[in-house]
């Protein structure tokens, strides 16, 4: 088959900014004073090579048309400067940048917008700033204004908007720019979960209609929904390149310190003289560590444990946390005597369809509550997970893709009764 | 070279013209006086200089009444200063758009420029009220008005041009530079007419470009004596020269903006 011309092709690419403001002069008068000073030592100063950190350095990137690529990497890794040279606001150091289309970038909601004037001119002002034709804007003000629902505000100085009608309509006009390619950078970050989903929403359709996008997000669950392809960026070099989830998965367990697995020796293991925690996993059901799951995957979490004293009676319990609060607890249900010495475990399972979309932390505790009150191991944050819906249709939303609240989401079965006759209400 | 993207200028025209409609009605906005700034700035300053230089001084004005001729001058001299101080820290002042999104940067100082070309129709509406007043009347030469305008605006925007790109990089540049806009004022024949400096020096006063402008606008308007097309000449060529050079010095910094600012 033959390969088609790439829509983005990034070669060798590098960006060097300075650091050290030591050696360079801010303002006139202190480099003229300075020179005065000292001549030779200023001659010398710029002479030296000043202190640089290199934001981007020699990466390649083709991206195909249609694509839509998440670009994610921890803060300072590169994944901002990338988008500011591909929409040209910085310039690379090295390098070659191929864009074969027009470009729009929406690194900030609401950039160019004017508080004093109202919210039909920031429209054409913030328009054209972005690079939309009067005509162009014409045609499409009226989605832009239902978009983003200030059909009664128009002629009101958006400084008298809510902060949250001043960022839809900022969105809403960077989103309704008819581009070949659209950089979006964690926008998601600004607004109220209804925006996020809307932003998500029309990001979406900018991809189903063909267009380039190129997403920067801390959002994992987002990006493994709307991209098929995500790139990790580390110290400005590109990592990893390849499947959304693979990608995701490998940053997720390179950056929380707890991933899906963690393991002790028998050393620094938490625990007392008598019992000792020695790993905790998060298993799918082929038996390997996972970090990102969907929601419809059961999982197998399994505590490891070295038992020093025979005889010792206890349970395990494993505490499940996401959105701040413990979402629900699941002990072992008796107290079982662990008679040997010598390495457990005990698994549990987690059928598919409970957790609610979002990031989870497990804590494991082994406790005694028969007899003596005793609390071997307790630890709050042992691994951590992250759960997506890719909207599929047989999870607990169904068809819905609008924000579902809560910390858990079992599907569970609804029966539509009309007239004396039942009906299962099937999901598709 | 001049590395200029026409095609790309062309293409962001409509925005130039946002940026600088934009900038007129935030500034008749956020002012209670509003739109009668515009004419309360050259007019206050007029009598202000009407009373110390016409009346104290006794600084001669080529035969016109001291108000009409000292107001004819301001009317330029303002525009030409505002639009020098405004674009000069345009570029600073606008650092968001500048980090986030992509456009000419070119259009910002030019934008500035554009919408004071505003308040100086609105300037020159007292102008004629005054000329009514004490019955003067303009001649054929002020056929070159629009020409001396378009002149002054790429003096303006040159100077601007130069100023905000230095002071992307020296901030220190945006303290200084109403202090010398200030003192250059003195140096042009705003408030007196260049024949009451000394022949001697006549030249010096030449090399400054308003000097022929500040002129050929009095004379054009009034109608009181003949255009001097050899200071006009000088006046020219200096501001294209600024204005060419204003462009390669912005184009040659502009990569770095986003970096530095």
């Amino acid at each position: 088959m033959l390969q088609k011309e790439p829509i983005i092709r990034i070669s060798n690419l590098s960006k060097q900014y300075r650091i050290g403001l030591d050696t360079t002069y801010n303002t006139l008068t202190e480099s003229v004073t300075n020179f005065l000073k000292s001549p030779l030592g200023a001659l010398r100063s710029l002479m030296k090579p000043y202190g640089t950190i290199w934001a981007l350095k020699g990466i390649d990137l083709e991206v195909h048309k249609g694509e839509v690529v998440g670009i994610i990497g921890r803060n300072g890794s590169g994944k901002s400067t990338l988008l500011k040279i591909l929409s040209r606001i910085t310039h690379p150091t090295d390098g070659d940048v191929f864009l074969a289309g027009r470009v729009s970038s929406l690194l900030e909601v609401g950039v160019g917008f004017h508080p004093e004037l109202s919210g039909r001119e920031n429209v054409y002002l913030s328009g054209a700033i972005l690079g939309m034709r009067k005509r162009e804007i014409d045609e499409k003000f009226q989605d832009i204004v239902k978009f983003a629902e200030v059909e009664k505000f128009l002629d009101t100085p958006v400084k008298r908007y809510s902060s949250g009608m001043y960022v839809r309509l900022a969105f809403a006009v960077a989103a309704h720019m008819d581009t070949d390619i659209l950089l979006v950078d964690e926008v998601l970050a600004v607004g109220d979960a209804a925006f996020q989903k809307k932003c998500l929403g029309k990001m979406e359709m900018a991809a189903e209609g063909g267009r380039t996008v190129l997403f920067v997000s801390h959002n994992m669950p987002a990006i493994n929904r709307l991209c098929s392809r995500a790139v990790l960026l580390d110290g400005g070099r590109l990592v990893k390149d390849g499947p959304a989830i693979e990608v995701t998965g490998f940053y997720l367990n390179s950056v929380t310190e707890a991933g899906a697995l963690r393991s002790w020796s028998m050393s620094t293991a938490p625990g007392t003289p008598e019992v000792k925690l020695t790993s905790v996993k998060l298993v799918k059901e082929n038996g390997l560590p996972a970090s990102i799951i969907e929601v419809d995957e059961p999982l197998k979490l399994n505590i490891g444990y070295y038992v020093v004293q025979p005889h010792l009676c206890f349970r395990c319990a494993a505490l499940f946390y996401t959105q701040g609060v413990c979402a629900f607890v699941s002990i072992e249900p008796v107290e079982y005597e662990r008679e040997a010495a010598g390495h457990y475990h005990s698994i549990l399972s987690i059928p598919s369809n409970l957790l609610a979309e979002g990031e989870y932390t497990v804590g494991v505790s082994i406790i005694a509550s028969r007899g003596v009150k005793f609390r071997y191991v307790q630890i709050k944050d042992a691994i951590a997970f992250q759960v997506f819906d890719s909207i599929k249709g047989s999870s607990a939303r169904g068809d819905y893709a609008e924000n579902l609240a809560g910390v858990v989401r079992p599907r569970l079965n609804w029966i539509l009764s009309y007239g004396g006759a039942d009906k299962t209400v099937k999901d598709i | 070279m001049l590395a200029l993207d026409l095609p790309e200028l062309l293409y962001y025209r409509e925005l130039l013209f946002f940026l600088a409609w934009s900038e007129i009605k935030v500034r008749y906005k956020q002012t209670i006086m509003g739109v009668s700034w515009a004419i309360l700035q050259p007019l206050f300053t007029m009598i202000l200089f009407t009373m110390i230089f016409g009346g104290f001084a006794k600084i001669p004005s080529e035969g016109i009444p001291y108000p009409v001729f000292s107001y004819s001058g301001l009317v330029l001299w303002i525009y030409f200063s505002n639009s020098v101080s405004q674009s000069g820290v345009s570029l600073v002042n606008n650092s968001t758009l500048i980090s986030k999104v992509y456009f000419p940067r070119l259009l910002i100082p030019t934008s500035s420029c554009i919408s004071l070309l505003m308040d100086y129709v609105l300037a020159l509406v007292i102008l004629v009220i005054l000329m009514a007043f004490y019955s003067l009347l303009p001649n054929v030469s002020i056929l070159l008005l629009p020409l001396l305008l378009a002149v002054t605006f790429m003096l303006a925007a040159g100077v601007g041009y130069w100023l905000s790109s230095i002071c992307v990089k020296y901030r220190d540049v945006r303290f200084v530079l109403p202090f010398f806009v200030q003192l250059f004022m003195f140096a042009s024949p705003v408030i007196y007419p260049s024949t009451f400096v000394s022949e001697k020096y006549r030249w010096l006063l030449l090399l400054n470009p308003m000097t022929g402008l500040l002129d050929a606008h009095r004379a054009a308007l009034l109608g009181h004596k003949n255009i001097d097309f050899n200071g006009l000449g000088i006046s020219v060529l200096v501001s294209i020269i600024i204005f060419i050079t204003g462009i390669i010095y912005f184009k040659k910094t502009e990569k770095d903006f986003a970096d530095l600012i």
